[in-house]
């Protein structure tokens, strides 16, 4: 990454409506930074020439209407559409400076750094404490207190400890959705990533739950680099940095949240965050 | 006057639709009558036949000559012998094909080919497996044995296995396979310990319908473990089976014989009906 790019985040990004970057751009360490990406399912381009840094330490909500490519944009930076032989992305996606498109990544290891939460919660069909010890064995191997001691502070992490903690045994298929939604955050926690990605993780969920999962968001942030995908435009304000606007494949614009939800500088995000459309 | 005539007429479609009714019911109704009927049938004849040979002498003693006293211990042994390592050589290559179809070739050509070719296998008339295992197992060998019988009601286990496990692994939502790939989470493991533990239930029901499948297989074991007077552990040597022994002792003109017949083809038909209940109570639970 060159040392041009760092300063000023957003000049080397051609085809998108530069703003002014809201201030607390400037001196941010770009942790993941999207370069010419283009996406195929099959022959149909999903996504368009994407350029978008993520800041470490920060939020950055994707927002746009259904089918933009968000959701695409956010699958493409653990690799997980790699399951799907037909889909493909080309450009560059670097994770501190290395292309993680580029062959010869491995790609579970590239999983376990990039950590995804999803928008329908994914139990897996054992305990809640299995639940959250078995990523972690993956690639630790902890003695039983040690590894107890990591699963409560993940379930702590994900303010779901104090629900749980008496059922650590019971099958995690038991939980509310937003409690089985935590521990999917808990299950992501544990195995340390460096970066969360989170697509529409609320959208199942009611109210309460929803704000739980933003208040845990905002701690989160301190600790990991966080891009959501979101269709809740008052979410995204919430719980932001940077704000990300797609439509049809392209990004359109990308600027801070407060300038962003404010004085957009493009009309269609504009039209898109008053509601004329989306 | 013009309403009433409006009337009538509905009222005469009205009528035709409910003697259509009628008539279609009073059919389903008889259908399933007779079906329900020769089901109760060959079960009520099954009980009353075989009541009269039933004995514990069934279960403690051999086969018997005409004319003497005996019972059906080698035959069970020897069916309990060879499903179980029918079984026990099937189900791994079922399985483990199946896991193939539903996990590493979801999306090749490959596997539409082996799904074409298994759901033919999985009617083949089981005489021709016999036949097949007659030709690669028995003739080599020079005489019939009890592996032959095995394999060939392991020939028989494969295709079975093969479709319940690529079936129950498809149910498997692909939101739970991605959720595990996003931990980091290698293939072979995410199969072990998500794919398996989620469709367990679906996979061991299709083995317990393979074992139903195969208990009552004749043909096969005709060509293969042909039948044995007497009790062999010896799978090098021809074996008995209750079906081998239903059909000798059913055909022969000895009363004794007949009413042993009858008592193999009660004890296969309730086996089977404990385990279908077995795998209906397992697959139920699922839900």
């Amino acid at each position: 990454m060159s040392i041009q790019s760092m300063e000023n985040p957003v000049t080397h990004i051609p085809n998108m409506t530069v703003g002014h970057v809201g201030e607390s751009a400037v001196g941010k360490k770009e942790k993941v930074s999207v370069r010419g990406l283009n996406f195929f399912y099959g022959t149909n381009r999903a996504l368009k020439n994407i350029n978008v840094p993520l800041y470490e330490g920060m939020v950055t909500a994707f927002i746009g209407p259904s089918g933009c490519g968000k959701s695409t944009l956010l699958r493409i930076l653990n690799r997980i559409y790699d399951l799907y032989p037909n889909q493909r992305a080309a450009g560059e996606v670097l994770l501190d400076g290395k292309n993680i498109l580029a062959p010869g990544v491995d790609i579970n290891l590239l999983r376990a750094r990039v950590g995804m939460v999803f928008q329908k919660p994914t139990p897996f069909p054992m305990t809640i404490y299995e639940n959250i010890a078995f990523g972690i064995r993956l690639y630790e191997s902890l003695s039983k207190s040690e590894l107890d001691g990591r699963v409560e502070s993940s379930l702590r992490r994900a303010a779901l400890w104090e629900e749980v903690k008496d059922k650590l045994n019971t099958s995690g298929l038991g939980l509310s959705g937003g409690q089985q939604q935590r521990l999917c955050i808990a299950r992501t926690v544990a195995v340390k990533p460096e970066v969360i990605l989170l697509d529409e993780p609320c959208s199942a969920l009611d109210p309460i739950s929803t704000a739980k999962i933003e208040e845990l968001i905002d701690e989160l942030k301190s600790d990991y680099t966080i891009a959501i995908v979101t269709h809740n435009m008052q979410q995204a304000a919430r719980v932001s940095n940077f704000t990300a606007f797609m439509y049809l494949g392209e990004l359109i614009e990308f600027d801070g949240t407060d300038k962003i939800f404010t004085t957009p500088s493009d009309r269609r995000t504009q039209d898109y965050i008053t509601g004329r459309f989306g | 006057m013009c309403m009433s005539q409006t009337m009538s007429a509905a009222n005469g479609l009205y009528a035709r639709r409910r003697r259509r009714n009628g008539v279609v019911l009073t059919l389903s109704f008889a259908a399933t009558a007779v079906g329900l009927g020769i089901l109760v049938l060959i079960l009520g004849t099954l009980v009353v036949e075989s009541f009269r040979g039933l004995s514990m002498k069934v279960f403690t003693e051999m086969t018997p000559p005409p004319g003497a006293d005996g019972g059906l211990l080698n035959p069970i042994m020897g069916s309990l012998i060879m499903t179980v390592l029918g079984v026990i050589m099937g189900t791994p290559i079922g399985i483990l094909a199946g896991t193939y179809m539903a996990e590493y070739g979801r999306f090749n050509k490959i596997t539409h080919v082996i799904r074409f070719i298994n759901d033919i296998l999985l009617s083949a008339p089981s005489i021709i497996i016999g036949l097949f295992i007659y030709e690669l197992v028995v003739a080599p060998m020079g005489h019939f044995s009890g592996f032959a019988g095995a394999l060939a009601l392991a020939v028989l286990v494969i295709p079975v296995v093969v479709r319940t496990t690529e079936d129950m692994m498809n149910l498997v939502p692909k939101e739970l396979r991605e959720a595990s790939s996003a931990l980091g989470m290698p293939r072979a493991s995410m199969i072990a310990h998500i794919s398996y533990r989620a469709a367990r239930a679906g996979m061991i029901t299709g083995v317990l319908l393979a074992i139903a499948r195969i208990s009552g297989e004749t043909a096969p074991l005709l060509f293969t473990a042909l039948n044995n007077q007497f009790f062999s552990w010896n799978l090098n040597a021809p074996m008995a089976s209750l079906p081998a022994v239903i059909f000798q002792f059913a055909l022969s003109p000895y009363a004794d014989w007949q009413r042993l017949a009858w008592v193999g083809a009660m004890i296969i038909t309730f086996a089977v009906l404990a385990l279908s209940i077995l795998a209906r109570a397992l697959s139920g639970s699922r839900k």
